[in-house]
């Protein structure tokens, strides 16, 4: 069971407490009607779905209630790191050393 | 005393005997036995037979990775439970224990054909055999193979006993009692980290239990062991845990741990849980697991009286048990040797030493000879005889890896085998971390870590108690340190060590014909070494493929005496380096875990919460039948007399619809949304519009994902202008409040908006029926609730009888309808009330199976049932809840999506039977010319269907291809005993379809 910082109560907390919410910074678009077929499809259904290093979102359904968004690697489940929903995308080559 | 237990000898009480029963015969064993060592004593080897072929099989190991002596055993009433270790289990006053996998007996087995056909029965035999034709598929194969597979029987019996569950932070797990876990303990504890330390047997001292000779700090083997434990066991910052098996390693230094706690015991103390698993989060781990005796490849090397080296030694010194009279060993590492040098001293006669190595270490050779015993090197066994109990073997010698010369047979009535040690990796493996080759050693070794873990002992091939134990308190100084403590490694002064290397092979050279060697790889699964090689000639280049193809490892012992040995063999058939074959991966649980260790205190009412209403007690007392609806029970109907649920149902709906009728809505979900904005977020949320809802009136709300899907609805009202009352159905409540807050939190968190779950705030009682007002008017205080003044869809404030109270006009039956909504203390006692003051118009409780029947016969449409997650508004016929003028709203830009504006869509339909009487069942399909050929096309399928009281005949709808357009056509339903025939209604709304009756 992993154990997942929750970026707003400060604490790294049991994975229970938390529910997963699909890929992160993928913003809905302001104005739907203006995108064609192919770009509201691709807003819908297509995720980038990478072997490496994951942005995702959570929520601590089970804590403050909150939504945030987390680097996590897929290959070693491992959080990168976790920050709060609507700060921009955290420089990975910095969270894991050299290799990016 | 038994025939096979030497006085004195062991650690076994011998002051106190304990009897058990073995297939109904009383067995003879003394308090510290495993029910595997006092069958030793007694002589008895034959435990069992095997999985595929039903061949005899003894005991071969001492410890957990057995896999031939499994048995049934019964620990009393209701307590039975099958494949249990014989080598595991301990004995008590009052244990039963049973063979398995024989009919009728033990020595007389039916099944025991299967062997004379073995070549029947080769790897991918089923694959192969049960094929053709296809009608035996489900008629003869399945049945037979289900009854072939399988060892023991499952228990008939609910489990009466409880298991607990706790968890626990620590410095320092160590996983492993042996003398390598024992240093890394003391070390540990000595610096003050909190340790714990855990062993699956019912002592610590892993090997130190078996080798008594050896002498650490000046003292024998066993004295340095009772110190040291008393040293740990007085640390306030040390916990240890015997009968704890470390069962699965998990993310961020993660152990499942299983404690037995009373499977031991006679007369376990009352109320005591038999099990508890722990979920242990360790700064540092130290896997001291330690490494499994490997067995020999060779014709008859599964044989009763067949077993280990080092099984046969832990026997001898451990528990004071003889394996045999007259042992034959055959070995390619020293450690056999040893084993061979403490039977003998202790009385057996030891006959042969085979090695199949040309240069061993001269001084145990000229031991052996001192001893006399006869020494073959450089040779092989190519057989060996007996059908209930091994009585001799054949050895012959090898040159180049080839029998070069005349073998001779050598009596016995034991065989010890040892094929070297492997490193038990299991943990190591369960945390990805990965392995390594080491050709020398010629075993996996761990290699990169991926969790703060180290390594020591034999777990990682360090061989010899000296080494051992510095490696285990090294091991201990680097977990110390890492924590930032300052602790030295403990260090120690062996004397008397045994140190060794041996070899690894593939299956041993023979003078026979290899094809009908019956060399055993996996006992448990009958897999030998010439099921490797067809698995190969067959096309099977992965080892994964390979192990899945023959099962080999694929037992309940996962290969851990397998596993090597098949990766030997199937590298030489692949002729690829063992480096490049691989290994197949392991996973949790180390050792099988009981169902009962997993769920913990999750059972019975504690699986999953039954949430109740606050009338739901009312409900029982009147003997209403439940269903289960989410996570709620509901009242389904309330059967009089002898009413069955139609006769209930009938009478309901025809209470409702004729006088006044009650229903229990206290489960709908309810939702506040609040704030400035919170008419910007409904309108951006539901599809329908908002904006010119005055407060006071209520509308029905459709809610889509941001596919252009139904996902949930329900009747909204607006109280205030920056306050809604939101319903969703009852499943609903938390997935819609999780998706609103998922869009005001990251889409839109610019909105002044806050959402709060209500459902349980409020207990809310349905009056439904022409007299609904007429029972309420009396009672309502603060309000007008006359037709005029509170219309159908509007929501007020008021009190009820004298309880604060949201009163709403709304209608999910078609009837003049009010819901009154009371804080969830006040729900039984307005209930009561009701019931009172409603018996003038003999009011009618009734359940969700008449609520269903109702909205049905209205066409209206229940979320889950009659949609099912691919639904639009268009297809359920309730475009009309779109605000079509409004810019945007979540789903709004599906609905134009190529797909779901296309024709040929499913569309939900009224559906009527030709026969008035015939009630569809629901999820038929439906075909539109039931005599084309199979497979048919199909339509669409019934997604609800009722006898209407009503209208005296059965409704249904139903999604179909086109459905709207077939208004007044004909579908059918073909069932088992015949084709329905059906007239399609565009309209869902069966009943009052100008809604007059709403309106009184």
């Amino acid at each position: 069971m992993l154990l997942i910082h929750c970026p707003y109560c400060d604490k790294e907390l049991p994975e229970l407490e938390f529910a997963y919410a699909g890929e992160a910074h993928i913003a809905r678009p302001v104005d739907p009607s203006a995108l064609s077929d192919d770009e509201w499809r691709d807003f819908l259904f297509i995720r980038s779905n990478p072997r490496g290093t994951h942005f995702e979102r959570w929520r601590h359904i089970h804590g403050c209630g909150r939504f945030f968004n987390a680097a996590r690697d897929t290959v070693t489940d491992k959080f990168l790191t976790t920050y709060p929903a609507g700060e921009a995308r955290p420089d990975i080559s910095k969270l894991t050393g050299s290799k990016a | 005393m038994s025939a096979f237990r030497i006085a004195g000898k062991g650690r076994v009480n011998h002051s106190k005997p304990v009897r058990f029963t073995f297939d109904g015969k009383t067995v003879q064993a003394l308090d510290g036995d495993t029910v595997a060592s006092a069958l030793l004593a007694n002589g008895i080897h034959l435990v069992g037979r095997s999985f595929k072929y039903h061949r005899p099989r003894g005991i071969l190991t001492a410890g957990s990775e057995e896999p031939n002596a499994l048995v049934g055993t019964t620990r009393g009433p209701g307590r039975f439970e099958p494949n249990t270790r014989a080598t595991m289990q301990e004995v008590f006053d009052g244990l039963k224990t049973e063979s398995q996998n024989r009919w009728p007996s033990l020595t007389m087995d039916i099944g025991s054909v299967n062997d004379r056909m073995h070549k029947l029965f080769s790897a991918g035999f089923y694959y192969k055999t049960f094929m053709w034709p296809r009608s035996f598929w489900d008629k003869v194969y399945e049945p037979f193979i289900r009854a072939a597979a399988g060892l023991g029987k499952s228990p008939t019996e609910e489990d009466p006993d409880h298991y607990a569950s706790r968890f626990h932070h620590c410095d320092v797990l160590i996983v492993g009692g042996g003398a390598a876990g024992l240093a890394a303990a003391l070390t540990a504890g000595r610096s003050g980290a909190s340790v714990v330390l855990v062993d699956e047997q019912s002592e610590l001292g892993g090997s130190l239990l078996s080798e008594p000779s050896i002498e650490i700090d000046g003292k024998d083997a066993w004295s340095w062991l009772d110190a040291t434990v008393a040293e740990l066991s007085g640390m306030a910052n040390v916990r240890i845990m015997t009968r704890t098996t470390a069962i699965g390693y998990y993310h961020q230094n993660m152990v499942g741990l299983c404690q037995k706690l009373t499977d031991h015991m006679a007369t376990p103390p009352a109320d005591a849980p038999r099990e508890r698993l722990w979920r242990v989060r360790a700064k540092q781990v130290v896997l001291a697991q330690g490494a499994s005796e490997k067995p020999l490849v060779f014709d008859g090397n599964d044989r009763p009286g067949v077993m280990m080296a080092g099984a046969a030694q832990t026997y001898l010194n451990r528990f004071g048990v003889t394996v045999g009279r007259y042992a034959a060993v055959v070995t390619s590492h020293d450690s056999a040797w040893y084993a061979a040098f403490d039977l003998l001293t202790a009385g057996v006669k030891v006959n042969a030493i085979v090695d199949t190595r040309a240069q061993v270490d001269p001084t145990l050779v000229d031991s052996a000879r001192a001893l006399g015993i006869d020494v073959f090197l450089s040779s092989t066994v190519t057989g060996t005889s007996g059908r209930k109990r091994v009585t001799s073997m054949t050895v012959a010698p090898v040159t180049d890896g080839k029998v070069s010369g005349g073998s001779h047979v050598v009596a016995c009535d034991t065989v010890l085998m040892c094929g070297g040690w492997t490193p038990n990796l299991h943990l190591f493996s369960h945390t990805k971390g990965s392995l390594i080759w080491d050709d020398e050693n010629k075993v996996y070794l761990p290699h990169e870590k991926t969790e703060e873990c180290q390594v020591a002992g034999a777990g990682r091939a360090v061989w010899g108690i000296a080494d051992t134990l510095k490696d285990g308190a090294d091991a201990g100084a680097a977990a110390v340190k890492s924590l930032g403590k300052s602790g030295a490694a403990v260090t120690f002064t062996v004397s008397k060590d045994r140190t060794g290397s041996g070899e690894t092979h593939r299956e041993l050279p023979t003078d026979g014909d290899p094809g009908s060697a019956r060399a055993f790889i996996d006992f448990q699964n009958d897999v030998q070494a010439k099921d490797i090689r067809l698995a190969v000639r067959e096309g099977m280049k992965s080892i994964e493929h390979v192990k899945r193809y023959t099962t080999n490892g694929m037992a309940t012992d996962q290969g851990k005496l397998s596993n090597i040995n098949g990766l030997m063999i199937a590298s030489d058939a692949l002729g690829r380096d063992v480096k490049q074959v691989g290994l197949t991966t392991f996973r949790p649980p180390y050792t099988p875990t009981t169902f009962g260790a997993l769920a913990g205190y999750h059972k019975d009412g504690h699986f999953e919460i039954t949430r109740k209403t606050t009338i739901d007690s009312w409900a029982e007392e009147k003997g209403a039948v439940f269903e289960p609806v989410a996570l709620f029970r509901r009242a389904r109907y309330f059967p009089q007399g002898s009413e069955d649920m139609h006769a209930a149902v009938n009478r309901e709906c025809k209470a409702t619809r004729t006088s006044l009728g009650m229903f229990d809505a206290s489960t709908l979900g309810k939702i506040e949304v609040v704030g400035p904005d919170a008419v910007e977020f409904m309108n951006r949320m539901y599809t329908n519009p908002w904006t010119k809802l005055q407060p006071g009136r209520c509308r029905y709300g459709l809610l889509l994902g941001e596919d252009g899907y139904i996902r949930d609805d329900g009747v909204i009202g607006r109280l205030t202008e920056d306050r809604f009352h939101v319903t969703t159905t009852t499943g609903g409540a938390p997935r819609v409040l999780n998706m609103m807050e998922d869009y005001l939190q990251t889409e839109w968190p610019d909105l002044k908006v806050w959402l709060t779950s209500t459902t349980e705030q409020w207990a809310v009682v349905a009056l439904n029926g022409p007299n609904a007002r007429k029972l309420l008017e009396p009672l309502v205080e603060g309000l007008d609730i006359s037709d005029e003044a509170f219309p159908h869809m509007s929501v007020a404030d008021c009190t009820v009888g004298g309880l604060p109270a949201r009163l709403f006009r709304v209608s999910f039956t078609g009837e003049l309808g009010f819901e009154v909504n009371v804080p969830a203390r006040y729900g039984l006692q307005l209930w009561e009330m009701l019931w009172e003051a409603g018996q003038q118009y003999d009011i009618c409780p009734y359940g969700t199976e008449t609520m269903h029947v109702l909205r049905a016969e209205k066409g209206y449409i229940i979320i889950g049932q009659d949609t099912d997650g691919t639904v639009t508004p268009d297809d359920a016929g309730i475009s009309w809840a779109i605000g079509k003028a409004k810019p945007d709203f979540v789903g709004k830009r599906s609905l134009a999506r190529p797909d779901l504006v296309a024709s040929g869509r499913k569309q939900l339909i009224g559906l009527l039977t030709v026969d008035p009487k015939t009630v569809l069942e629901e999820g038929a399909q439906i075909v539109d010319d039931p005599k084309q050929p199979i497979p048919m096309k199909m339509l669409g399928h019934v997604t609800s269907s009722y006898w209407s009281e009503a209208l005296g005949r059965s409704i249904a709808m139903a999604v179909v291809e086109d459905g709207r357009a077939r208004d007044g056509k004909s579908v059918y339903i073909p069932m088992p005993n015949g084709v329905i025939e059906a007239t399609v209604q565009a309209s869902t709304v069966f009943y009052d379809p100008e809604g007059a009756r709403l309106k009184l």
